[in-house]
């Protein structure tokens, strides 16, 4: 579960991120995230992954409080979040199965679990036939699958993708929004964090609309607030 | 859980696995690794020259200091045997190596010696010289303390020794000391940067890598471990380089001044006796630099 309570991010004196941000998303929910440029997307997604700590009120994270946790436990909410970037964040030099195979390593999982669960979810994304390759043999929509299924590979038991669209066409845009829907069919809380008004409204679910550090709207079946304010 | 006992809490095929990382990353970026060995073999050549360099001059200024003896002459009214006792006594003060008896025949045989056994000289009565010792001091700066002790033991009437001399040399020795000693700790103070910033750089190329590493829940301990190894294995080969060109510099410098050095100045110590210091002293630099320059040079980007 992420529970935002009137959340204020402060970078420096006169230049507010968020201001009085409260929100909740429970578990197996599928949220999307919207709002313009400069908006507080990026910091509400730092304070998610514990990049940064809210200046006033309080963030909790799958049983984490974000605005009291230690350094060394940061890792360990992280591994309860499976986080997907614009830019895939794929590690070059790796194969498809090393670079999902990469995060199940960093959580000290055995050899034989790494294989089973990372040939499952290869699976699941559709690229079980493209383990051996490297990332920069592949198309941007397979690359973002990759991406997610080096996010899901731990059973976090959420998903946070950011703006994981942004770099494809809109077939492959709408393909990966279905993997992600899937995903969340399964279980797994999925937040997603996007600009694409027409994908949002295909999909009818919750959109939490965000504009100068504000929740404006927060409503269910792809309706939300945004160009009229 | 703490980052280290993490670490230790890793189970057997994850310190496998990172180990294997750490070798596979050095290849993997060659030419950073290659840029970092060469720099510490560079650093570890250039301090390791100018320390046996001046290890060698040291010590030549020390047997030049000890060729500088003091003479202990006895009482002529004593006998050979009376004459030889009192070096008993002599070699008891502190900071006397060593006394050496020379009887007055002996005396005399030296001076005619020293004056190219001259016919002007024969048929010279020993009794015009003295019995006497020939002292080698442990430390020549201390030589007028131990002159004054030397006066003291009964039967030595008169002493012969250079004050000036060995004050020059103390001199000389104390500045070869202390330049050594600065310029060695500059020269290891400006390698430690050079090479720290050498790996910055290699890390600097991994920034993307760590902050995936991070962004995957990995521990400070986990992305550390396999850098720790890479430094270790980056330094010691980097030692071991630079001590195998340090040992064939040595010996072609040495075997090249004795083919020049035709009166004998120079004495350099053979590079066998200096095997275990500077195996020990570059094993040490090349780890000491490999580890804790990954590790200083990877904590800035860990704070994601």
């Amino acid at each position: 579960m992420i529970e935002f309570t009137d959340v204020v991010k402060s970078y420096t004196v006169g230049n507010t991120a968020l201001n009085g941000v409260t929100m909740q998303i429970e578990d197996g929910e599928f949220a999307f995230l919207v709002g313009p440029s400069g908006s507080g997307k990026s910091t509400i997604l730092k304070l998610i992954t514990g990049e940064l700590r809210p200046t006033s009120g309080t963030v909790h994270v799958n049983g984490y409080s974000l605005e009291r946790i230690r350094k060394r436990e940061i890792p360990y909410l992280r591994r309860t979040l499976g986080v997907v970037f614009q830019d895939f964040r794929l590690i070059p030099n790796m194969s498809v199965h090393d670079n999902v195979a990469f995060a199940m390593r960093v959580v000290g999982a055995r050899e034989k679990d790494i294989k089973d669960r990372v040939d499952y979810v290869l699976d699941l994304v559709g690229l079980e036939n493209k383990s051996r390759r490297l990332p920069g043999e592949m198309s941007g929509g397979e690359q973002q699958r990759l991406a997610i299924a080096r996010a899901l590979v731990n059973n976090p038991s959420t998903i946070i993708a950011d703006e994981p669209t942004g770099n494809l066409d809109p077939a492959r845009s709408f393909e990966i929004m279905t993997l992600l829907q899937e995903i969340n069919n399964l279980g797994t809380t999925v937040m997603v964090v996007t600009h694409e008004k027409g994908l949002v409204e295909r999909f009818s679910n919750r959109v939490i609309a965000i504009n100068e550090g504000t929740v404006i709207s927060d409503g269910m079946d792809g309706y939300y607030r945004y160009e009229d304010q | 859980m703490t980052e280290w006992t993490g670490i230790i809490a890793m189970k057997i095929n994850n310190i496998g696995y990172l180990t294997r990382e750490g070798i596979r990353s050095i290849f993997l970026h060659g030419l950073m690794s290659f840029a970092s060995v060469c720099v510490t073999v560079a650093c570890l050549i250039i301090v390791g020259s100018f320390s046996t360099l001046m290890y060698n001059l040291n010590i030549m200024v020390e047997d030049l200091n000890q060729t500088n003896q003091v003479i202990a002459y006895v009482d002529s009214a004593l006998t050979d045997a009376e004459a030889k006792s009192v070096g008993t006594k002599i070699n008891m003060i502190s900071n006397i190596q060593q006394a050496t008896y020379v009887s007055r025949e002996e005396a005399l045989q030296n001076f005619v010696n020293d004056h190219g056994n001259d016919d002007a000289f024969l048929g010279l009565d020993p009794s015009n010289f003295r019995h006497r010792f020939v002292v080698v001091l442990e430390d020549n700066a201390l030589m007028e303390t131990t002159v004054e002790t030397l006066k003291q033991v009964p039967g030595v009437v008169n002493i012969d020794a250079e004050y000036e001399l060995a004050e020059g040399f103390t001199t000389i020795s104390s500045v070869l000391h202390l330049a050594s000693f600065a310029v060695i700790a500059v020269l290891l103070v400006v390698s430690l940067l050079i090479i720290s910033n050498t790996v910055k750089l290699a890390m600097y190329d991994r920034k993307d890598e760590i902050a995936i590493m991070k962004m995957v829940g990995a521990t400070n301990g986990f992305i550390r471990f396999p850098f720790v190894v890479e430094g270790f294995l980056l330094g010691i080969v980097g030692a071991a380089i630079a001590f195998g060109l340090e040992w064939a510099m040595y010996d072609t410098m040495v075997s090249k001044i004795a083919q020049v050095d035709a009166l004998g100045l120079f004495s350099f110590v053979p590079f066998a006796d200096l095997l275990v210091p500077m195996v020990a002293t570059f094993a040490a630099a090349g780890l000491f630099v490999g580890i804790v320059g990954s590790l200083t040079a990877i904590s800035k980007f860990l704070d994601v």
